[in-house]
């Protein structure tokens, strides 16, 4: 089927999930579970992934800022930036669309092989709302703070392990990751992050919603939405940064 | 009471329905059978609205359910009741849960009036407290039908649906979900259609038959009728099974 047949169809989802809630009680209850689900459930390999990657960059800034004319702050002012800008934002969206995307594809796709989502349209409920509206406002809600902590993280990742491995001292890294600090970088990626967050939630979602046959064919769209929603990412990474940041 | 007039459904070039006209009539057990892929669920799914339908009409009474928006068919969703082959159970919530569900979203019930009427539901199929808190995985296939029957009749349906209510069940449960079914149908006095294979149905509770074959009405009668029938189509479907064969060799009463 053909791309432009997807985006029509994706957008006739989205009609469909921003219709009125039928009972807002139900919905708020949902939203409550995904954003556990979803958010408070990633918190943990977010922090791992992200003191990992703070300290691998401090070390990997280190050999590659290695000369007497560049002063050594400049190793926690890269990993700072670095953090800021790309990686607590894209990166993370793109490791996080694996997490978060392949799980919202599989529970929508089997909910689709199995009947439910008939059996709810029969009870008369929109299913579309009910199933994919509190999973997008959750990931749009917790993306922002996710975002946070990864470069909370990252950076304190980078202050373990530098002054660790002897390839920075403490005072200079501390001096590095306070100097020429750009508060709109945080502007920037925020929304850069809430731009991830929908697409994280809905592109999964529309695959699993629109799945058609067995266990394996949800496999299959699980993969599918995972490599398009990071294609996405990447794409929608390089149209902000070009409106936002130049 | 349902009915169907001149209904026409076909996908691509595959014509599945041909001029169906039926009628299922109020606080009987209206049966629908025939061979795998004569078109019986598409039939049902037809009728719910889950497929449009290429031409034909469908009436719930006196509501053409072909000439109404979608807020109305919404509205009247309400009143139908369906039992998917699988029992389509929530997994994420529990038994009570699924029984639950439609009452916390299409009612102003309190907790306490809800919960009286998921007891209600849940003892009408004959399930015990003990199993109201586990999820669907935890139960066993016949539990899990019974579970569907009672979410199904939790908003007091006026119609009720059932897509092969016996598949993967032992003939003792098979006969036990049959008889459940036609009790409920005649106490609350619903408009209830049952898809099935199952030929121990078509004889106990078929009140009312529609045979289906390649997509077209071939024969409606009862349960007293569907043995000694003269359609050659619906004698190879029933006669398919040995026991019914031998018995009606024998000149046997089925």
């Amino acid at each position: 089927m053909g791309f432009l047949f997807h985006i029509g169809r994706f957008f006739s989802m989205l009609r469909l999930v921003l219709a009125k809630p039928e009972k807002h009680r139900m919905y708020l209850k949902q939203l409550i579970y995904e954003v556990e689900n979803l958010g408070v459930n990633s918190v943990g390999i977010v922090i791992i992934i992200s003191i990992f990657i703070g300290g691998i960059m401090t070390i990997q800034f280190s050999y590659a800022l290695m000369n007497p004319l560049y002063p050594s702050y400049l190793i926690g002012l890269a990993t700072r930036d670095t953090l800021l800008l790309e990686f607590s934002s894209t990166m993370l969206a793109l490791i996080l669309a694996g997490k978060i995307g392949s799980n919202i594809t599989s529970e929508i796709g089997s909910m689709r092989v199995t009947e439910q989502i008939d059996s709810l349209e029969i009870m008369g409920v929109n299913s579309a709302s009910y199933l994919i509206l509190p999973k997008i406002i959750a990931v749009v809600f917790i993306f922002p703070f996710l975002y946070i902590i990864s470069v909370f993280f990252g950076i304190l990742g980078g202050l373990i392990t530098g002054p660790l491995t002897g390839t920075i001292t403490l005072p200079e890294y501390l001096d590095g990751i306070r100097t020429l600090f750009v508060p709109y970088y945080v502007t920037f990626s925020i929304i850069k992050s809430l731009v991830f967050g929908f697409l994280v939630a809905s592109v999964p979602a529309y695959f699993g919603y629109y799945v058609q046959g067995g266990a394996l064919d949800v496999g299959k769209a699980s993969t599918q939405a995972v490599v398009n929603t990071n294609i996405l990412i990447l794409f929608f990474d390089l149209i902000l940064t070009r409106l936002l940041l130049t | 009471m349902i009915e169907i007039k001149n209904l026409y459904k076909s996908f691509d070039s595959n014509e599945v329905l041909k001029n169906v006209s039926v009628v299922f009539e109020k606080g009987k057990t209206n049966l629908i059978i025939g061979r795998s892929g004569s078109g019986k669920t598409v039939l049902i799914k037809c009728t719910l609205g889950l497929f449009e339908i290429d031409s034909g009409e469908i009436w719930y009474d006196d509501r053409n359910f072909t000439s109404i928006g979608q807020k109305e068919r919404k509205k009247m969703r309400k009143e139908i009741g369906m039992v998917f082959q699988g029992g389509a159970l929530f997994d994420s919530i529990s038994v009570e849960g699924n029984v639950r569900f439609p009452l916390d979203m299409f009612t102003r019930m309190s907790i306490k009036e809800k919960q009286k009427r998921v007891e209600f539901c849940l003892s009408h199929v004959n399930i015990d407290k003990k199993a109201y808190k586990l999820s669907p995985s935890e139960i066993s296939g016949g539990m899990k039908k019974r579970v569907a029957i009672a979410r199904a009749i939790a908003l007091n349906p006026r119609y009720l649906f059932c897509d092969e209510p016996n598949s993967g069940l032992d003939p003792e449960t098979s006969t036990v979900i049959d008889q459940l079914l036609n009790d409920l149908t005649k106490e609350f006095e619903m408009t209830t259609i049952i898809n099935t294979h199952d030929m121990n149905s078509v004889v106990e509770i078929g009140e009312s038959i529609l045979f289906i074959n390649k997509g077209e009405k071939e024969w409606m009668g009862t349960n007293k009728e569907v043995l000694n029938s003269n359609n050659e189509y619906l004698n190879d479907f029933i006669f398919a099974n040995k026991l019914y064969a031998l018995m009606r060799k024998e000149g046997k009463e089925i």
